[in-house]
């Protein structure tokens, strides 16, 4: 009982954490890395209500969400890494300006 | 034929064009596999006449397995996206086959998997009826979006795509903890089951809000349209296309299908009004904005950010009326579809369109397109005529959609949602006829005395799905009829 609730703070916690700096962080590299933690304290979260209070067996169904949240984390981490190598290229040969700091033109 | 055919299709002719010989090859599996899946399309949606398919994939049963839900609205629904990627995807093969080089191949082979993966989402998501089923869908859906967006050779595309990308990340992680909070709630995915146990509290509201703030990031309902004009505008034609005319709509759906449906026990009147005035400040925003724009893809994006707000305000119009007033929530509901269908059809043609008249000049600002009409007249007129089912005028499909919504309105004695339908309508028309004014006046004397060629099969393409568009006014009221059977009012709440 008392171990799951230190889950649930953990996740609590790090979920804090990850959206701290995913609002502070302008750096896409960063802003991913935040974008991860947060995924990380959302999957610890659902494991740790899946325990409920440890007197029944866990519930399998957030299990399943989490396995399947965890691949789909991965393609996303996998696709915006490339994109922000092929930006990075794309800045050394034509020098166009940081992503994020253009707004949409008005 | 099963309705999980609908995915199967797409996905084995994505690994398909991966494998076949280069070129040619990988062209025609894409072309074919999109064929088959319409046909798939039709054959399901006249199956679906008599009554609701369900159908567990792999034998297993919900709550354990996942169950592909094809009622009436799904198969219309899956249907249009079906006929809107074929017709796409023939313009596509014109647009590609321009730049026959090693180069034009290379960018042929990573659009075709992702176009059928693109498909394969988007069947899934129509077909599903399962809150996580839906949310793993919407992900596919993304990765190959943005995939697609990559692909354009212009320079603002990697930016923009990453942009949307994140914009992406950020709904996905928002919708998933609603989802695990949804299930916490009720003890149950499944959309129906999540309907009848849902009741308020502020587990079930912290749900219905991540769930819709996710969803919302993904329509890009004003203020969260950040994302779209510069990913929209900067994709290639086909893919432009696509994404403003179904992955959008797709995300509305999903959410129209949770707000009227699996929320609706709970929903109040005030948080109905909410999301109308969202989608009414989403009609003003994007209409002011796309009469403001000097590129013909960036005021084509724009349009779908005002677009997209309809589909907000048919949310009140639906919920809030009372009770006795079933038919006038169910009319409301079946035109609100039944516009959501014709402009993907329009919002596609505008973008086709656009892109030929763009590849015949070089570039798409809109001063430049003066005199574009006795150069291009078949996607001149394929623009204003989608134009036409974009601004409501009869006869097109959107006229149909929106009449219903303004019955609606007027019945329901909601008069400030007629002022915004009406206000929508002219900014809409304001915009259109800009363009429209530019293609049909006289060309300026220094306008270039050389167009690059474009490919007929483009021009022909994009008429065909204006006149989609636009022939929707005339075949109403089979489809209207099967779209108020499949009204989530009718389940008696």
């Amino acid at each position: 009982m008392i171990s799951t609730r230190i889950y649930l703070v953990a996740a609590v916690v790090v979920l804090c954490i990850g959206l701290f700096s995913l609002l502070r962080q302008s750096d896409l590299v960063r802003r991913l890395l935040a974008f991860n933690t947060v995924t990380s304290a959302i999957f610890l979260f659902l494991v740790a209500a899946a325990h409920g209070d440890g007197s029944v067996a866990p519930d399998p169904v957030p299990h399943a969400m989490v396995l399947t949240g965890i691949v789909v984390a991965i393609s996303m981490t996998a696709l915006a890494l490339a994109l922000i190598r092929r930006l990075q290229e794309q800045g050394e040969e034509t020098a166009v300006a940081e992503p994020g700091t253009r707004e949409d033109e008005r | 034929v099963t309705a999980g055919w609908m995915i199967a299709v797409p996905v084995v002719g994505a690994l398909a064009s991966l494998v076949v010989p280069r070129g040619r090859w990988t062209r025609g599996v894409g072309v074919a596999a999109v064929a088959l899946s319409a046909s798939v399309a039709a054959v399901l949606a006249m199956g679906v006449y008599e009554a609701t398919v369900r159908h567990p994939v792999g034998g297993w049963e919900a709550p354990l397995g996942i169950e592909l839900h094809a009622d009436g609205l799904a198969v219309l629904a899956a249907l249009v996206a079906c006929v809107v990627m074929l017709v796409v995807s023939i313009y596509a093969s014109a647009y590609f086959s321009r730049d026959p080089g090693s180069h034009g191949w290379r960018v042929e082979e990573a659009f075709w998997p992702s176009w059928l993966i693109l498909l394969a989402a988007l069947m899934a998501l129509l077909l599903s009826a399962d809150a996580f089923n839906i949310y793993v869908a919407l992900e596919l859906m993304t990765l190959a979006a943005v995939g697609l967006v990559v692909l354009s050779p212009s320079r603002g595309a990697t930016a923009a795509a990453t942009r949307y990308l994140f914009a992406a990340m950020l709904g996905s992680l928002a919708y998933m903890l609603g989802v695990a909070l949804l299930y916490g709630a009720t003890g149950a995915l499944e959309l129906d089951a999540v309907g009848a146990a849902l009741e308020g509290g502020v587990l079930a509201w912290a749900a219905i809000a991540l769930t819709t703030a996710g969803l919302l990031l993904k329509c890009a309902l004003f203020p969260l349209h950040f994302w779209l004009p510069r990913a929209h505008a900067n994709a290639p034609p086909p893919v432009s296309a696509a994404l403003s005319g179904l992955v959008v709509a797709a995300a509305i759906y999903v959410l129209l299908r949770l707000w009227l449906h699996a929320f609706a026990p709970v929903v109040t009147p005030a948080a109905a009004q909410l999301m109308g005035a969202l989608g009414a400040a989403a009609i003003v925003w994007g209409g002011i904005q796309a009469i403001r724009q000097q590129s013909l893809k960036l005021l084509v994006a724009y349009s779908t950010v005002s677009q997209v707000g309809y589909f907000f305000v048919l949310i009140p119009l639906v919920l809030v009326p009372a009770h006795a007033m079933l038919e006038t929530r169910a009319a409301a509901w079946s035109g609100g579809m039944y516009l959501m269908g014709a402009h993907a059809f329009a919002k596609a043609a505008l973008f086709l369109a656009a892109g030929a008249i763009a590849m015949a000049l070089g570039h798409d600002r809109i001063v430049g397109v003066r005199g574009i009409a006795t150069h291009l007249p078949i996607s001149t007129y394929a623009f204003g005529i989608a134009g036409l089912t974009l601004i409501g005028l009869p006869p097109s499909g959107g006229f149909v959609g929106k009449w219903l919504l303004l019955a609606a309105a007027v019945e329901s004695r909601q008069w400030w949602w007629v002022a915004t339908l009406v206000v929508g309508g002219m900014l809409t028309a304001g915009y259109v006829f800009l363009v429209l004014g530019q293609e049909m006046s006289e060309a300026r004397s220094d306008a270039p005395a050389h167009f690059t060629p474009v490919p007929l099969t483009m021009e022909v393409t994009a008429m065909a799905l204006a006149l989609a568009s636009l022939t929707m006014g005339f075949a109403a009221a089979e489809p209207l009829r099967i779209l108020q059977e499949a009204t989530p009012l009718a389940l008696g709440r």
